[in-house]
């Protein structure tokens, strides 16, 4: 599936292969076009390829806009060139659905990349092609995660970058930043604001700002956690993905993923039902999904999840389209809920997720008890990012037993039965 | 009044080379329509056949987003500046 040009997602103009993100014609999102093979391809042979590749999205090369393949001096050493995302574990989480009464739920833990969350996946497709396109310094608008990413790209490429950033983000994602030797830019300012600016600045700055003008092939990288929740299920579909909702990118590109994987005949049934996730304090796409409007009313976001604080969202009617047409939904749910969400992961998996991750898990368990999931279907739940850059989130939600070192302190200051 | 519209790149070709250009209007929707009177090829480009913005476009009047003020009702004070952005970016 070679890479063919950039189209209009509305028009259909087409485009170069360029550092082009908006139609000029009617302002519509570019996506990246690939050459269809008519299938004439061996499935067997392209799952070979797929399963002899490296242990990151790199193996997923055939399905990603790069020119010149995957980096590195050949494809079996592209596992060893930059900070190769991908390849995060799928876990069956048997402790959670019993909690919420359902048979099968697998979480798909991106807090496993790089910089601890699914943006090493956007950002390694987009500054691969930023390299190829010739840029030297890379960007972004960023509610965090994607901060984090870039500039660690940044450091392992040898790239100059900026990251903007809102002001008030977590301090945990400041520090986690600023190491890389970036240049992090916070702005007075909410995400939107921020993006306004992004999106002025880069329209006369020689940078790649990899969710503005290379938002194209940016976007792309989110299929990857499609092509692997797929091959980690051993080449099957799940009945249902549960996935968090900010600008809709990432919603509408894990659908994308599995549907060229079924045109690939790589897979075969339909297309899972998606189901988004917002924060009630920043809920768009939630809220004109319940007021069966095509696009999105922006709003100025208020919650603890940050990472999802975007209250213009790009996608915004591409993820509606989506969640409608699947069968699926996008629910909104209170921070109070996401606190919860984040508290009832860890108890039942073991895996610590950061507020988006919480806004995930919390509509997950809404929609359970909503009854909208047939306790026979197989669900993912995809966790995004990682709990120790939200630890505000979870402050005083436990307690904690201060005692003297004596075996007496112990066993008078410290109930002695757990609930498991 | 005289306001400043910062034309976006992809629109500069439209708008004979220009990054902004100087034009009239008490509101949005006539600081628009003067746009459009100067420069005929923008309006197809960012306003629909019934003459609201595209749903891809998004306008600033002195930072903020029109759809958190009146939209195209939104009024302008001389010397203010309105920006034409994609809304496509970000995420």
């Amino acid at each position: 599936m070679a890479v063919s040009h950039l189209e209009c997602r509305e028009c259909k103009a087409r485009y170069a292969l360029e550092a082009l993100y908006v139609c000029e014609q009617c302002f519509g999102p570019l996506e990246v076009a690939y050459e269809q093979d008519g299938g004439a391809r061996d499935v067997g042979e392209l799952r070979r390829r797929i399963q002899g590749g490296p242990q990151n999205i790199w193996r997923y090369a055939d399905f990603l806009p790069l020119a010149g393949g995957p980096p590195g001096p050949s494809g079996r050493l592209a596992s060893r060139v930059g900070l190769p995302a991908g390849c995060t574990p799928l876990i069956r989480a048997d402790r959670l659905a019993k909690r919420l009464g359902l048979r099968e739920v697998w979480v798909k833990n991106d807090a496993a990349n790089p910089t601890h969350s699914f943006k090493d996946r956007v950002v390694s497709v987009a500054v691969t092609r930023a390299r190829e396109l010739g840029f030297e310094t890379i960007a972004c608008a960023s509610t965090g995660n994607l901060a984090n990413s870039v500039a660690a790209h940044g450091a392992a490429l040898g790239l100059d970058s900026f990251v903007f950033i809102p002001a008030d983000l977590e301090e945990q994602k400041v520090l986690a930043t600023g190491i890389y030797g970036t240049r992090v830019v916070a702005v007075e300012g909410n995400y939107d604001e921020v993006n306004r600016l992004c999106t002025e600045l880069c329209a006369d700055r020689d940078w790649a700002f990899v969710n503005i003008n290379l938002r194209p092939y940016y976007a792309e990288g989110s299929k990857t956690l499609a092509f692997e929740i797929a091959e980690q299920l051993g080449w099957e579909l799940p009945d249902r993905c549960v996935v968090p909702v900010a600008s809709g990118s990432l919603f509408t590109k894990i659908a994308k993923g599995f549907e060229e994987w079924r045109a690939a005949g790589l897979l075969e049934g339909e297309l899972p039902r998606m189901n988004g996730a917002q924060a009630e304090g920043c809920s768009p796409v939630a809220t004109a999904f319940a007021e069966g409007h095509d696009i999105c009313r922006p709003v100025k976001p208020s919650t603890i999840a940050k990472s999802l604080a975007i209250g213009n969202p790009a996608d915004g009617p591409y993820a509606l389209d989506l969640a409608r047409r699947s069968g699926g939904s996008v629910d909104a749910v209170s921070d109070d809920e996401v606190r919860a969400g984040i508290a009832l992961l860890a108890e039942t998996t073991g895996v610590f997720t950061e507020t988006a991750g919480g806004v995930t898990t919390a509509v997950l368990a809404k929609l359970a008890e909503r009854g909208d999931i047939d306790p026979d279907e197989r669900v993912v739940l995809v966790i995004t990012g990682e709990g120790l850059k939200t630890l505000d989130a979870v402050k005083g939600t436990f307690e904690t037993y201060a005692i003297a070192p004596t075996v007496d302190a112990f066993q008078d200051g410290v109930p002695q039965t757990v609930t498991v | 009044m005289s306001v400043v519209v910062k034309i976006p790149t992809q629109l500069r070709a439209a708008a004979g080379g220009e990054a902004e250009m100087e034009v009239q209007g008490a509101t949005v929707q006539e600081v628009l329509e003067d746009l459009f009177e100067r420069c005929g090829e923008l309006r197809t480009r960012i306003s629909d056949e019934d003459g609201s913005l595209r749903r891809f476009v998004n306008v600033y009047v002195a930072g903020e987003d029109i759809r958190f003020l009146d939209g195209l009702d939104t009024p302008v004070s001389d010397g203010s500046e309105l920006t034409i952005l994609p809304a496509v970016a970000g995420g």
